[in-house]
């Protein structure tokens, strides 16, 4: 891909994880542009999720994990020692693929970043609470219940909910694994909408074992398959004319 | 044309459904047989205990002193000596089995030598006799810590060296700490990973991730832990009876170097070694159903409790 530097959010340079002996991911190496939607997609297994969670250090919480190669955001690389990998997580977000919004209320889950980078001042909160809930699109569904539980909400909701949470730490990366595959097909357009809106404003990463979704939400497609980055480019190309055989028998169906 | 189903052929016909339905009767009986003895002797005890210590039990029972001999009077001073030890032995078991608890489940690593250590003590702990934690007791608090005060600040003069209810308490402590410990380990446990997770992903500390998930997510789990070690703390004897308890005193104790009187203890004393042990059996089982009414009240602060923090959650 020949992007200008400046259009580069991540460079990705022979990444490996390993699980103790078992490589799971092989010499990973690709860029990522800026204000884009990347989506990451393979069978299962194939390690878009463990790559996915790579780039916010959270595998950092899996003991036995060893990682070699380097990842750089912005020119910096997040595996340098000297990086503080709680700051790391504010700039890069990420929503999971369960719904997954503290037992507070919606209110208190969207405010718990901010709270937690030393934000205060309740009109500042509540400033942020409702813009972050706005450009989750769900503001006019909550606006008038903001002490209820969050765990009221639908399946739907609480996905758009945990955008929100995301997004009011202001990172510049939001990275998703697989958002909508646990919503039914409404909420699921309404993620997808949501995936195109924020790409003005933010980097997004999504991971989905849905071609029809990548091929939907995403500027460009990267292929894995068992642990190794097969084939990278721009959505159409990789759905109409991919250069590898192995995409084009994944994107075809006959493998899964 | 044959329309009903031949009960032979269809597979989801069964021809030993006569057979499985008196088997499941049967289970379902003996279930039901086994909860009503259960209650049915519950019951009677409760019922004896009642009845024979009816007499005594009165608002003047628990507020005034015992008197002539122990044969006659009150508890008031077994009640306080009772609350004060609980109380301090609560102060120093919970925060510490609780931050103990918070090391085992967050921050132990996997292949930990000394997170093993440490949860081998506590489950070796919670199976020690009492009486080996009174051993315990005057062995290392009175005579060697207590006593070591004594040497160090006092030129040996006998003050901490000796029974009392500060030592009593820790001996208790000791008893109750791997019961709270397994507790809050169990509360902190039920925190699904994925909040932890979402609260990591959010550029939060695990500290900030244990302080704001976590603890408020297990604080249920946590008093229940407390709970039932206090229960057990009200009800022990062995422990205190020579780190602290007392047979008689004349007033309450007024600092952590006096001695105490106990409930159990009381109890204890009553039936072998009061002056007249007919007599004073009113007094024994009325001394039970305060005990009882105690640990069942606690019981049910802690439900009670426990409920309206999940009302709030939910």
């Amino acid at each position: 891909m020949k992007d200008l530097k400046k259009d580069i959010k991540i460079e990705v340079n022979d990444l490996s994880l390993y699980y103790g002996e078992k490589k799971a991911l092989n010499e990973i190496s690709m860029v990522i542009p800026k204000n884009k939607v990347t989506a990451l997609i393979g069978p299962s297994g194939c390690g878009k999720s463990t790559f996915l969670r790579c780039i916010n250090r959270m595998n950092d919480l899996i003991p036995d994990v060893k990682i070699t190669g380097s990842m750089l955001v912005e020119g910096v690389d997040i595996y340098d020692k000297n990086v503080d990998v709680v700051n790391i997580r504010k700039k890069i977000g990420m929503v999971f693929q369960k719904s997954n919004p503290f037992p507070k209320s919606i209110y208190e889950n969207v405010a718990y970043g901010p709270k937690i980078n030393g934000i205060k001042i309740k009109t500042e909160l509540d400033e942020i609470v409702e813009t972050s809930l706005r450009q989750a699109a769900i503001w006019d569904e909550v606006k008038d219940r903001l002490g209820d539980s969050a765990m009221g909400l639908s399946g739907g909701q609480q996905q758009r909910l945990c955008i929100a949470r995301t997004l009011a730490v202001s990172p510049d990366i939001i990275l998703m694994d697989e958002p909508a595959s646990a919503l039914d097909p409404i909420s699921t357009s309404k993620i997808e909408e949501l995936v195109h809106e924020l790409k003005e404003q933010y980097t997004i990463i999504i991971v989905t074992h849905n071609m029809q979704q990548a091929a939907r939400t995403s500027d460009y497609t990267a292929f894995f398959y068992l642990g190794q980055l097969i084939e990278i480019g721009k959505t159409n190309t990789i759905f109409t004319k991919p250069e590898q055989k192995q995409t084009e028998d994944y994107i075809t169906g006959r493998f899964g | 044309m044959n329309t009903t189903i031949d009960e032979t052929e269809n597979p989801f016909f069964s021809n030993n459904k006569k057979g499985s339905e008196i088997k499941g009767k049967f289970i379902i009986g003996i279930t039901q047989l086994a909860v009503l003895t259960i209650i049915t002797v519950l019951f009677i005890i409760l019922g004896i205990i009642i009845y024979e210590g009816r007499e005594k039990f009165s608002w003047e029972f628990i507020s005034s002193f015992p008197t002539n001999g122990m044969t006659e009077g009150g508890i008031f001073p077994a009640l306080i000596g009772t609350f004060i030890l609980v109380i301090v032995m609560s102060i120093a078991a919970v925060p510490f089995g609780t931050i103990t608890a918070i090391y085992l489940t967050e921050y132990a690593k996997e292949n930990s030598k000394f997170a093993a250590a440490v949860r081998f003590s506590v489950r070796t702990l919670a199976v020690v006799p009492s009486i080996i934690f009174g051993l315990f007791g005057l062995g290392f608090f009175i005579q060697f810590v207590g006593g070591g005060i004594d040497k160090a600040f006092s030129g040996g003069e006998l003050h901490w060296g000796q029974p009392n209810i500060l030592w009593a308490s820790l001996t208790m402590a000791l008893l109750t700490l791997p019961v709270i410990i397994v507790s809050v380990e169990e509360a902190l446990k039920t925190i699904p990973r994925e909040l932890r997770e979402a609260s990591l992903a959010l550029g939060a500390t695990k500290w900030q991730t244990i302080k704001n998930i976590v603890l408020p997510g297990s604080i249920s789990g946590i008093m229940t832990g407390t709970i039932l070690a206090v229960s057990r703390g009200a009800g022990e004897v062995a422990p205190i009876l020579f780190t602290g308890a007392a047979y008689y005193l004349a007033t309450l104790p007024g600092s952590l170097s006096d001695q105490f009187m106990n409930l159990g203890y009381h109890i204890y004393i009553m039936a072998t070694q009061s002056s007249d042990v007919e007599k004073t059996m009113p007094i024994q089982f009325a001394t039970t159903l305060v005990l009882l009414i105690l640990t069942l009240s606690l019981n049910l602060v802690a439900v009670i409790i426990r409920s309206r923090i999940r009302r709030r959650v939910k």
